[in-house]
């Protein structure tokens, strides 16, 4: 590595030049729109820090002792017998002990922590894409052996299958499995999310795994039968494991390709990473900056995946 | 012990019509080494593989040790953990160690247990002198080294008759003679096999039948003295003038 950077000095030099000269560039373009950028705002689309009021539940009387400097505890009794025990902020409290209340009056804030929107949406992206990757994967694998499969019925029946997805739309598949699919088997929009995407995923995960079967020398196969094996041991014991290790690279595509994909089910109102960037953005106006941010989660989520696909490679290929 | 009778084995290959097998009838006895022989393209291996129904033969009638092979009742997989069968290509299980391909079968196919596949296999690896690549992956072994193991994988199934196409063609010279030493010390102590290969003189030393094909069919059939002395046809003649 450090002998290739010496040899190639000047064309590292190059690449960082390009790298500035095009962020440069972007940087004047903005400029020349009068962007004002405000990336001040992001932050609190992850961690969300600051007060929320609290009103009271009912009528009644309130008790409040003094923590520290900064809370006190309040009680809340309610006429009906009920209480209520709150920690709110000091400065924020809008009665005394043993004053009374009445319905929806606002007694005080507390302090509150909670994630923001872009980071509910990342994990919302990130079930999405597991859910639909695992299902994905098991439909691939039934398809990948049907379509190399002696079966007519079985072989015809998962043709069909992978060129009506490849042939489709992602979008539209989507809004038919959203509006049609999921309306006659009541799914909820995150159930018809995750199916539509494993279906479409499914068909392409098929198609590498037959790939992958077909790679394997008929040697292979023929061995196993002629020690008695049946097609499914032979399958299962034989075939499969070495397909599967060739079509780990391009499985690995397919899924990055998923969770990209994924943003695409925004349309039927799920908060996903992308549809939480849109809302953010109807609220701050900080339309550069959260597409960036946005884009830069998405590259988080891929690369990772890259990089643990490369280390199971890694562990893989010891054994040969 | 192998009785075939008029079998037919015809490839489509487009519009060409290949008879791979024409025709061919024959008798194996319990504990013969047969030699097959013939140039390429003349049937020998599509011959061999009709015996463990690698091919589906088109018509005629294989009977295995009382058992017809194209009766539809009979269970294929059985017969062919009968019927050992060895490639030119070893055809080993790459992602398996030595130990696991000679065990895997036991398990699957006999349903042994994982001891006693272990026993037995490491019991043929002593016998065809590999013991100690036990835990090697085939990819670090010779050729020679390769055959012996597939050997060993399919004796682990106490088959009743052993096929070998070709076992010593993919070998570099030197190790021929380790791979074709294994097979006379089977043919020795009695296990019925078929071999085609060209080593005439692993066919004078224990072959009990010489078999010549040609265009698919049986043109030839006798003792190896014969086919060393006074092969009748002039095909055969040409044919081993070209490989002695
Ligand atoms: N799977 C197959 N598909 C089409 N043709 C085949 C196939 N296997 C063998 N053949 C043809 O059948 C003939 C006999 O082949 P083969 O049995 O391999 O002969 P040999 O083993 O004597 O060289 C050849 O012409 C070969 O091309
Ligand atoms: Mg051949």
């Amino acid at each position: 590595m450090l002998k290739d950077v010496k040899k190639n000095l000047i064309w590292y030099i190059a690449l960082v030049a390009v790298i500035l000269a095009t962020a440069f560039g972007a940087m004047k373009m903005t400029e020349r729109i009068n962007y004002e950028w405000y990336w001040g705002r992001v932050p609190q689309y992850f961690v969300f820090s600051g007060d929320e009021d609290q009103f009271a539940d009912g009528n009644g009387e309130a008790v409040i002792e003094e923590i520290d400097m900064d809370q006190s505890k309040v009680i809340l009794e309610y006429d009906n017998g009920e209480k209520d025990t709150l920690i709110l902020l000091q400065d924020s409290l809008m009665i005394e002990d043993g004053d009374s209340f009445s319905e929806g009056d606002k007694i005080g804030a507390i302090h509150v922590v909670r994630t923001g929107i872009l980071i509910e949406g990342l994990i919302t992206t990130l079930e999405l894409s597991l859910y639909s990757g695992i299902i994905a994967l098991i439909i691939g694998l039934f398809i990948g052996l049907a379509r190399v499969s002696k079966n007519p019925l079985f072989r015809g029946l998962a043709s069909i299958y992978v060129e009506v997805i490849r042939g489709t739309p992602l979008l539209v598949q989507i809004f038919i499995f959203y509006f049609f699919v999921g309306t006659v088997l009541d799914f909820s929009r995150f159930t018809a999310g995750t199916l539509a995407l494993a279906i479409f995923a499914g068909a392409y995960v098929g198609e590498i795994i037959r790939a992958g079967i077909q790679a394997v020398d008929k040697g292979q196969m023929e061995a196993a039968r002629s020690l008695g094996m049946n097609y499914m041991e032979a399958m299962i014991h034989i075939i499969m494991p070495q397909a599967l290790k060739r079509v780990l690279p391009p499985l690995a595509g397919q899924f990055i390709s998923l969770i990209k994909d994924s943003s695409l089910v925004s349309v039927i109102a799920i908060t996903d990473l992308t549809k939480a960037g849109r809302e953010v953005i109807t609220s701050t106006f900080a339309t550069f900056e959260i597409w960036f941010t946005i884009a830069g989660m998405y590259l988080v989520l891929t690369f990772t995946l890259s990089m643990i696909i490369r280390y199971i490679e890694r562990r893989f290929s010891v054994s040969d | 012990m192998i009785d075939i009778k008029d079998i037919c084995k015809t490839f489509y290959v487009g519009e060409t019509v290949i008879k791979a097998v024409d025709h061919a009838s024959y008798h194996v006895d319990q504990g013969d080494v047969v030699v097959i022989i013939g140039p390429s393209g003349s049937g020998k291996s599509s011959f061999l593989r009709c015996l463990n129904m690698l091919e589906e033969i088109d018509s005629g009638k294989i009977v295995i040790d009382g058992v017809d092979l194209t009766d539809k009742k009979t269970n294929i997989n059985k017969i062919r953990a009968e019927v050992g069968m060895v490639f030119q290509s070893f055809n080993l299980f790459p992602h398996k160690s030595v130990l696991e391909n000679v065990m895997l079968a036991q398990k699957i196919v006999r349903k042994r247990s994982k001891t006693e596949a272990k026993e037995i296999g490491m019991k043929l690896l002593v016998k065809v002198g590999i013991e100690e690549k036990a835990d090697a992956y085939p990819n670090q072994l010779s050729g020679g080294q390769k055959q012996r193991v597939a050997i060993a994988r399919a004796l682990a199934m106490n088959p009743k008759v052993m096929l070998f196409d070709e076992p010593t063609s993919a070998l570099d010279p030197e190790m021929v003679g380790e791979v074709l030493d294994v097979m006379k010390s089977l043919a020795r102590e009695g296990m019925t096999m078929v071999v085609v290969t060209h080593e005439m003189g692993f066919a004078r030393e224990v072959a009990d039948k010489v078999i010549m094909m040609d265009a698919g069919q049986i043109l030839e059939v006798g003792d190896p003295e014969h086919f060393f002395t006074n092969p009748t046809h002039k095909r055969t003649q040409a044919f081993l003038s070209q490989i002695i």
